[in-house]
């Protein structure tokens, strides 16, 4: 059984439904990769933004 | 006076041409990317396109199951059933994990918990990725 931690989890996530989204969203090889990147990117840094709005209004 | 020399491609020849690689059922790759995850892209020749998102997908469940997810086995409210739709866009990977009795039970710990997410989410996935098969054998994404 995997203990995956929590941002562990979060970037698993993001790198299997961005090449997802990449591939089918977009029709060339470099603008399916560049939009691959913009998704992964927009996953994380929406999962850390969140964190700390949670984490500040928990305080 | 009718000129042909052979191996000389005609327009004729060449929508005869474009016109077969186009019969066949035009669904299979759509029903073939469900069950199988990369299956439709398989199909049309796309070996890179498919190889990815197989991996991407059957990585997805398979984690989910290592982190001991849960399989929607039955709807006994509004959001199992929500959750059983989504497992069964896994096409094979779900009937297969059903009869091997695989997945947890019962979500006990956290992890469990993100471990039926990916199932979920690997679901969901896969139909956008037979989705994509099927516009790509029918011409509407190149």
């Amino acid at each position: 059984m995997i203990h995956a931690s929590h941002f562990t989890a979060v970037l698993l996530f993001a790198l299997f439904a961005s090449t997802v989204f990449g591939i089918t969203m977009r029709e060339t090889p470099r603008r399916m990769f560049r939009y691959g990147i913009y998704c992964f990117t927009l996953f994380v840094g929406s999962a850390i933004l969140l964190s700390w709005v949670m984490f500040l209004i928990a305080r | 006076m009718l000129y042909s020399q052979k191996g000389m491609a005609t327009t004729a020849t060449k929508n005869d041409a474009g016109q077969n690689s186009q019969q066949g059922f035009v669904y299979l790759p759509l029903i073939a990317g469900w069950l199988v995850p990369g299956a439709g892209h398989f199909l049309l020749r796309k070996w890179g396109r498919g190889a990815l998102l197989a991996a991407s997908i059957v990585g997805m469940f398979a984690l989910g199951l290592a982190m001991k997810g849960k399989i929607y086995t039955g709807a006994q409210d509004i959001l199992d059933l929500l959750g059983m739709a989504g497992d069964l866009g896994n096409g094979l990977l779900f009937f297969v994990s059903r009869v091997l009795g695989l997945g947890a039970d019962q979500v006990q710990v956290t992890t469990a918990d993100y471990g039926t997410k990916f199932i979920v989410v690997a679901g969901l996935l896969n139909v956008i990725a037979a989705v994509d098969a099927h516009n790509l054998r029918t011409g509407r994404k190149s």
